[in-house]
């Protein structure tokens, strides 16, 4: 019989709260934590707002030391597995390590160190830059880190297909457990690429909406909407084969029972605009968990709020579900975080477990102006109380990768 | 100066600036490693406008000083 996973513990470190409770909360409802961006001078800049982490100590987790020695994005993914580790109630003395592995992502990495040190190479020379350039802004470093924080000393990975990164790294961790490599793993995703080179380069790929309104400028399936916004933060979850959760007693909030995984093999940042990519990788993670279309109560869409995104997402989902797509709830959290890259998917994975804990699916907010291409219920501007059972999680990333995870609520063995 | 090398040195190092006198030694009291070392002194040349070359000799903040002072003279 194949093995099953579960979740036993979650952190979160996003836009909208620096923790899970806080976060839930406000996705709940409705609450937007965009906002203009306070990182750098934004003077000249065509976008000057995103989603950045507010009120965050990192002092709280790791050393003032360490604080100087790790890039931001990989500060808020020790944040967000400590959060998690703790929550499962693991304890250390009763692991065994060489079974306990780690699989977190990061779609860009350290931009911000990058950034800085490419600035000190031009204007003071090259002995000026620092020796940590390299260990600060890789982005396995995330992974690294957590790995020797808990010294988990099985599989560590940094798995990264740009905005799906999230998705694939819990999928790919799942894996790992189902087929018996590792018992317990720690799995998400983790950006920070608000800096001076990460707006700059995604406002000219005209992929950022140039709204003014830090309120109103994500407005996933709107037909007004105009591009995403960005965001900042990481979401990390504890996975756990489920016979070693229960015999350590540990609270399980959500079992994983499928993953899909497709590429467009199309375009390096379009999706293809009859979403067969993204549907493939929705029916298999169906098929894997075996169940129905008609069996999924919620999926929390991708939505970035891009033209093309969410159109072809709406097409992907229609393609996936047949007849079944007009009555399942969709919501985009992205309308209140922004899009957090690398860490979409691993905080959105976190959505779609309370959403099934609370049997309740959050809203997207500034939904106003229907669009006839996007004709789906996307829960608009207010959540709604309802049974969630299954729930999906849809992430898409640049290069074409489709990624989805279903979600089964914990009902005993 | 003193003040400022001082300051400097807490930063990187993760100390509070009182720990340090002009006799505490930068390896074992701060447990400074070489990428420390290698921020304090960049920091310090940019701060003072000076090139330190002499690194391998630094034990004291008090070193660090005298290096400092020397290097301004030239």
């Amino acid at each position: 019989m194949r093995r099953r996973c579960v979740i036993t513990g979650m952190g979160a470190v996003t836009p909208c709260g620096n923790d899970v409770d806080e976060f839930w909360n406000n996705i709940k409802n409705g609450v937007s934590g965009i906002d203009y961006i306070t990182k750098f001078d934004t003077e000249g800049f065509k976008v000057k707002i995103g989603g950045e982490v507010k009120n965050f100590n990192p002092e709280q987790y790791i050393s003032k030391k360490d604080v100087k020695r790790n890039d931001l994005y990989s500060i808020y993914a020790i944040a967000a597995a400590k959060q998690a580790y703790d929550m499962s109630g693991l304890k250390d003395e009763e692991i065994d390590h060489d079974r306990f592995g780690v699989i977190v992502g990061s779609g860009i990495g350290g931009l911000m160190t990058i950034n800085e040190q490419i600035v000190k190479l031009v204007e003071k020379g090259p002995s000026k830059v620092s020796p940590l350039f390299i260990p600060m802004s890789i982005s396995n470093m995330a992974a690294g880190n957590i790995s020797i924080m808990f010294k988990a000393q099985g599989i560590s990975e940094n798995v990264v297909s740009a905005c799906a990164t999230g998705t694939s790294s819990i999928g790919e961790a799942y894996l790992k457990i189902v087929d018996g490599y590792q018992d317990i793993m720690i799995a998400g995703g983790s950006e920070a690429s608000i800096t001076p080179i990460g707006v700059a380069g995604f406002a000219n790929l005209t992929a950022l909406s140039t709204n003014p309104d830090p309120k109103k400028a994500s407005r996933p399936f709107d037909k007004n909407r105009d591009g995403f916004v960005m965001g900042d933060g990481a979401g990390m979850l504890v996975l756990e084969e489920l016979e070693h959760a229960i015999k350590r007693g540990a609270k399980i909030y959500a079992e994983i029972v499928g993953y899909g995984s497709s590429s467009d093999a199309y375009h390096i940042t379009a999706p293809c605009p009859d979403g067969s990519g993204g549907a493939k990788a929705m029916r298999y993670a169906i098929e894997e968990a075996g169940i129905k279309p008609e069996d999924i109560d919620y999926i929390n869409a991708h939505g970035t709020s891009t033209p093309a995104n969410d159109g072809a997402e709406t097409a992907s989902i229609k393609l996936a579900l047949g007849e079944h797509a007009k009555k399942v709830a969709i919501s985009s959290s992205k309308s209140m975080t922004g899009h957090l890259l690398g860490a979409a998917g691993a905080i959105e994975a976190i959505v779609c477990v309370k959403a099934i804990e609370d049997d309740f699916a959050p809203p997207t907010i500034n939904y106003e102006t229907p669009d006839e291409e996007c004709d789906l219920d996307y829960v608009p501007n207010v959540g709604r109380s309802m049974r969630i059972r299954y729930a999906l999680s849809d992430n898409l990333g640049f290069g074409g990768h489709n990624a989805v995870l279903c979600f089964k609520k914990w009902e005993g063995r | 100066m003193f003040e400022r090398i001082r300051e400097i040195i807490a930063e990187q190092t993760g100390k509070d600036v009182e720990e340090i006198t002009m006799e505490t030694n930068v390896k074992t009291d701060l447990e400074a490693d070489s990428l420390d070392l290698f921020q304090i002194i960049n920091d310090i040349e940019d701060e003072f406008d000076v090139k330190i070359e002499n690194v391998e000799g630094i034990e004291t903040v008090g070193d660090v000083v005298k290096i400092v002072e020397e290097g301004k003279k030239d």
